[in-house]
C-alpha cells in the first residue's frame, strides 16, 4: 500500500524562531498590525509503501527521531493518506 | 614523532585547508580525511572544520552524521581520542550526538563574521589544556547557526561539570549562557564556534588561537580515561 505522508517540523515552544519574529515585525508596515504568533516551519512530504497505515506511521516516527526532526529544537506532526489507485 | 592530526572534508568544508595549514605550523603532521571513508587512518586527533558540510541541507550538520567517516570519528572518541568540531564541525558533533544540544539561528537573524571576545572557563578539556581559566583570547567567529541551545537539565550538568569551555564575553549571537564552546564528560570531544585557526599568526589579526591549537596536539596520543 502506498501512503503519502506529510511532516510538519516546527520550532519547540520557547525554541527561537528568529525568521517568524522578523516576519511578524514586517507586517505591521504593509498595514496589518493585528496578526501575532508568525512561527515558519518545515514541510517535507513523501511516499512510503508500506503494509499498513500503522506501519508506515511507525517508520515515519523513527525516520523523524533519526534524521527529519531534531527533537532538540523541533517538533513535528505527521499526517497520512492513503493513495488508491484510480 | 610529529603528531598526526586528521581534519574530516565532507562536500562543502570549506575550512580542511586552514586547519591543516594552522596545525603543521606548530610541527603537526596533517592529513584530509574523507567523508567516504569509515577510518580514522590511525591519527591521533581528529578535527572537524568549518564550512557547509552537505550543503547544510535539512539542518546544519544533519546529513554529515551519517557520512561513513563519523561512525570512525565516534569511535575514537569513544577510546578517548581528541575530537575538536568547529563552527560546523561543533554543529555536526551536536548531530552526531557528540556533544549535547543544538545550534539554532543567531538571535539577530545576521549571518556574523567578525572577532569575539572570549574567555576560556576550564583547562579541563583537550582543546584548553594550555590555558589558564579567566584568560580572554580574541579569536574570528563566522556563522549563521550558532545560537548554541540546550535543556535545562543538560545546561546544569554542563556547568556543575565543568564543562563550559568558553563563553562570549559579549554575547553575539543569543547563545544560552553566553556558551561558545563546550566539552563531552570526559573532555576529549569539544565543540566551539569560534575559528582558532583563523587566529593563529599575528598577520591574521591575532594569534590567541594558537594555545587551543597547542593544547589539543599536546592531548593528542594521550587518550583520556574514562
Amino acid at each position: 500500500m502506498m501512503f503519502s505522508i506529510r511532516i510538519d517540523v516546527a520550532h519547540l515552544p520557547g525554541v527561537l524562531d528568529p525568521q517568524g519574529a522578523t516576519v511578524e515585525r514586517a507586517l505591521p508596515a504593509l498595514g496589518y498590525t493585528n496578526v501575532t504568533a508568525v512561527s515558519i516551519a518545515k514541510t517535507i512530504r513523501l511516499l512510503v509503501d508500506a503494509a499498513s497505515e500503522d506501519a508506515a506511521r511507525a517508520q515515519v516516527d523513527e525516520m523523524c527521531g533519526r534524521l527529519l526532526a531534531n527533537p532538540v529544537i523541533e517538533r513535528y506532526t505527521v499526517e497520512v493518506e492513503e493513495l488508491v489507485a484510480s | 614523532m610529529s603528531v598526526r592530526v586528521g581534519v574530516v572534508q565532507f562536500p562543502g568544508t570549506n575550512c580542511e585547508l586552514d586547519v591543516v595549514w594552522a596545525v603543521e605550523r606548530l610541527g603537526a603532521d596533517a592529513r584530509i580525511l574523507w567523508h567516504g571513508d569509515a577510518t580514522v587512518h590511525g591519527v591521533d586527533a581528529v578535527v572537524v572544520p568549518g564550512g557547509f558540510a552537505h550543503g547544510d541541507y535539512l539542518r546544519t550538520g544533519a546529513i554529515a552524521r551519517f557520512s561513513p567517516v563519523m561512525t570512525a570519528v565516534a569511535e575514537f572518541a569513544a577510546s578517548g581520542g581528541p575530537v575538536v568540531g568547529i563552527c560546523n564541525g561543533f554543529q555536526v558533533l551536536t548531530e552526531a550526538g557528540l556533544l549535547p544540544g543544538a545550534l539554532q539561528k543567531n538571535s539577530g537573524l545576521t549571518f556574523l563574521c567578525e572577532p569575539a571576545d572570549l574567555r576560556v572557563e576550564t583547562s579541563s578539556s583537550v582543546l584548553t589544556a594550555n590555558t589558564t581559566p579567566g584568560t580572554v583570547l580574541r579569536i574570528p567567529i563566522n556563522h549563521f547557526e550558532g545560537n548554541y541551545v540546550c535543556d535545562a537539565d543538560t545546561l546544569r550538568r554542563l556547568r556543575d561539570e565543568d564543562r563550559v569551555v568558553l563563553r562570549y564575553v559579549r554575547n553575539p549571537n543569543g547563545s544560552l549562557d553566553d556558551i561558545a564552546g563546550i566539552a563531552s564528560e570526559r573532555g576529549n570531544v569539544v565543540g566551539l564556534m569560534p575559528h582558532p585557526e583563523r587566529a593563529s599568526d599575528a598577520l591574521l589579526g591575532s594569534a590567541d588561537g594558537v594555545v587551543l591549537l597547542e593544547s589539543l596536539l599536546a592531548s593528542a596520543g594521550h587518550a583520556i580515561p574514562r
